[in-house]
């Protein structure tokens, strides 16, 4: 997870221009970072391509437009992560 | 190319979904209220629309990848660059490729090229998302039909 949570803090902070030191496992994306979802597209294409995956995002959208999950879920660094570690083991 | 009604793109001669390309060809009119003011006397295609004319392009390869269930909506262009004037009445050939479609966006590189030589390029991207009505899809459909959008690639159902 930790490497994993490096790459996607690194990717982030370059995509968004957020300092590094500002990016913790337990940040959420939107809420402490501020990151908007044309960003986000920025930051997915990043991860698929690093990490040769197809992150659900209008599945996790709808999840949680419909009251299915909370943003916290997909959203705070740690459960990225965490999701990114399943789908690279689905993959495998 | 019928620039007042935003339609950019004349004819789709080509989708290939393995390769995942488009070829598609405008001709830029001789008459315009556009170079009225672009520019007075040195009649120039704006950039912005050479910019849309590649987005519109890409968008068709993207309509055709999802089978007409997605509607791409331009984004963001990254590295455009616009290498050449081009003046009323030139024939140009439009390609794109589809770099990533994923989920909910999809990445293109596109390009625009006029008598083989290269006169503008951008990486570009897009939300995807379901049309938001039967009507607009329609009438998708019925531009399709009108830029020769290949029947493999048309919707079914």
């Amino acid at each position: 997870m930790s490497s994993t949570f490096d790459t996607v803090a690194g990717i982030i902070a370059e995509t968004c221009d957020i300092p590094r030191e500002k990016i913790t496992p337990e940040s959420h994306a939107i809420d402490d970072l501020g990151i908007d979802s044309l960003d986000f597209l920025d930051i997915a294409f990043a991860i698929d391509k690093a990490f040769g995956i197809k992150v659900p995002l209008e599945q996790w959208t709808q999840e949680v437009n419909d009251g299915k999950a909370t943003t916290e879920q997909y959203f705070v660094l740690m459960n990225l992560c965490s999701r990114i570690d399943d789908l690279v083991a689905a993959k495998a | 190319m019928r620039i007042e009604s935003f339609l950019l793109i004349d004819r789709i001669a080509e989708i290939d979904l393995s390769a995942k390309t488009i070829r598609a060809e405008a001709t830029i009119p001789t008459q315009s209220t556009i170079f009225d003011g672009h520019f007075p006397g040195f009649p120039l295609m704006p950039g912005v629309l050479l910019i849309e004319s590649m987005a519109q392009t890409s968008g068709w390869l993207v309509i055709a990848a999802t089978q007409f269930t997605r509607m791409p909506f331009f984004a963001a262009v990254n590295e455009a660059k616009l290498r050449s004037f081009v003046l009323p009445g030139a024939s140009l050939a439009l390609s794109a490729k589809l770099v990533h479609e994923g989920s909910g966006y999809a990445v293109t590189s596109a390009e625009i090229r006029a008598q083989g030589k290269l006169i503008c390029s951008a990486e570009l991207r897009f939300r995807l998302m379901p049309f938001p009505s039967p009507e607009f899809r329609a009438s998708m459909e019925k531009v399709a039909a009108e830029i020769a959008f290949p029947v493999e690639a048309a919707p079914h159902g």
